[in-house]
């Protein structure tokens, strides 16, 4: 029935036409080896859709569909409630999005998602912007940031995604990032075996909407980390851990200094938002250590 | 609606199915997307599998007992070089891509 024209080593094709140095790609191919071939994935509009496919060529072995922007969530929990019905209890469902599909549009449905319970692995990749229409702004855009619709710098802060789900009081919930890859392959493997509704929320350097070269995409990954700028943490069943708790945060000029998006700012400009991130990652820390103890 | 797009259509209409359904697992020619290439220094490579880890198109393979150890399909690399980054002993570089 599903025709393997070409060989690949894993579940994911060789030949994505995602950009040179996407971090998405990597992403999907860790995801995958993680979650292996009893999955059924459920991919939005977005770059992620080149993984879904064009017409009758697909680039993953296992079985998926292809959504609306809005309804990852409300679609990966029909199929869970379809498999539950048919007493299947070993397929992972996967829901994959990016950060438009996640943190706006398709907001409501993972809300929603989350309330039920229903058990679905949910993996947001987040590149900051609405990618694959161009660079548009999205609420998981970092402030001062160029895209075609912030052109001087986005004015507000990014959406806290993980606050969002954390109030659902889901089972396990996280950040990722593609500077340590065992770390987030625990993370999904921990996200997979959830029972109920997991999220795992992956930083995902993108050279053509950030503007760097392709090869620095794992460098800024951990610059990202380094600086402060992400923040790696996990919550799971109502616990929270901090798996990159710093105490000196690396020059801001090491994330930011080498992506086009950030290149408006003057250098007092990049200063004050070096500033604001690091000060966010001590309260935003310090609030986490707040909120664990039970 | 065009002929060549009606006919699937109706084919999948008949058989419950609402969109396309992909029946092929295909991959694209991303080598030819290549300016550059990655180059490795053999002798220094220790096999400590990093770029392969990191690649994202998985092209890399470590082949421990070859004198090329560092085996990459070139039918695939985009030559982003992220292989030449994340290498703790810097034995990758990239030269100008040559057909
Ligand atoms: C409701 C709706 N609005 C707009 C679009 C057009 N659209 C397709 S993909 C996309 C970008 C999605 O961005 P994101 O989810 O961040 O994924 P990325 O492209 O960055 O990987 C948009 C806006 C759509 N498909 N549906
Ligand atoms: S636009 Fe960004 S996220 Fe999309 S394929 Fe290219 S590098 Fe990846
Ligand atoms: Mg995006």
């Amino acid at each position: 029935m599903y025709d393997i024209k070409h060989e690949a080593k894993g579940l994911v094709t060789h030949g994505n036409s995602a950009c040179a140095g996407c971090g998405l790609e990597l992403i999907m191919r860790k995801t995958m080896e993680v979650v292996g071939p009893d999955t059924i994935i459920v991919i939005p509009p977005g770059c992620a859709a080149m993984f879904s496919g064009f017409g009758k060529e697909g680039g993953l072995k296992i079985a998926g569909c292809q959504m609306n922007l809005e309804n990852t969530a409300a679609c990966a929990s029909g199929i869970r409630a379809a498999l539950n019905a048919q007493g299947n209890t070993h397929t992972t469902v996967l829901g994959f999005a990016g950060d438009g599909g996640t943190l706006d549009i398709g907001l409501q449905s993972l809300s929603g998602m989350f309330e039920r319970g229903d058990r679905v692995m949910y993996v947001c990749y987040d590149n900051e912007a609405y990618m694959n229409t161009g660079v548009q702004g999205s609420s998981a855009t970092p402030a001062s940031a160029s895209t075609t619709t912030t052109p001087g710098g986005k004015t507000s802060q990014k959406k806290d995604l993980m606050m969002i789900a954390m109030a659902h009081r889901i089972p396990y919930a996280a950040t990722a990032s593609l500077q340590n890859l065992n770390d987030l392959k625990k993370k999904l493997e921990k996200a997979k075996n959830a029972n109920g509704p997991s999220l795992v929320h992956v930083h995902t350097p993108c050279p053509t909407g950030w503007r760097f070269n392709p090869a620095l995409s794992i460098e800024l990954a951990r610059a990202a980390v380094r600086t402060g700028a992400w923040i790696l943490y996990e919550y799971e069943n109502g616990k929270i851990t901090i798996n990159n708790k710093l105490t000196e945060l690396a020059e801001i000029d090491t994330y930011i200094g080498k992506q086009g998006r950030f290149k408006h700012l003057n250098a007092e400009q990049k200063t004050e938002l070096g500033k604001q991130i690091k000060d966010n990652y001590f309260t935003y820390t310090s609030m986490l250590e707040r909120m664990s103890i039970h | 609606m065009e002929k060549q797009q009606e006919q699937p259509m109706k084919m999948l209409k008949k058989r419950n199915v609402l969109g396309p359904v992909a029946t092929d697992f295909t991959a694209a020619n991303t080598g030819n997307w290549r300016i550059e290439r990655p180059e490795v220094d053999y002798s220094r490579c220790s096999k400590c599998r990093t770029c392969e880890r990191y690649c994202p198109t998985n092209v890399i393979e470590i082949r421990p007992d070859d004198q090329e150890c560092v085996y990459i399909n070139f039918d695939y690399c985009k030559g982003c070089g992220i292989c030449t980054n994340v290498c703790p002993r810097q034995c990758i570089q990239l030269i100008p891509e040559v057909r």
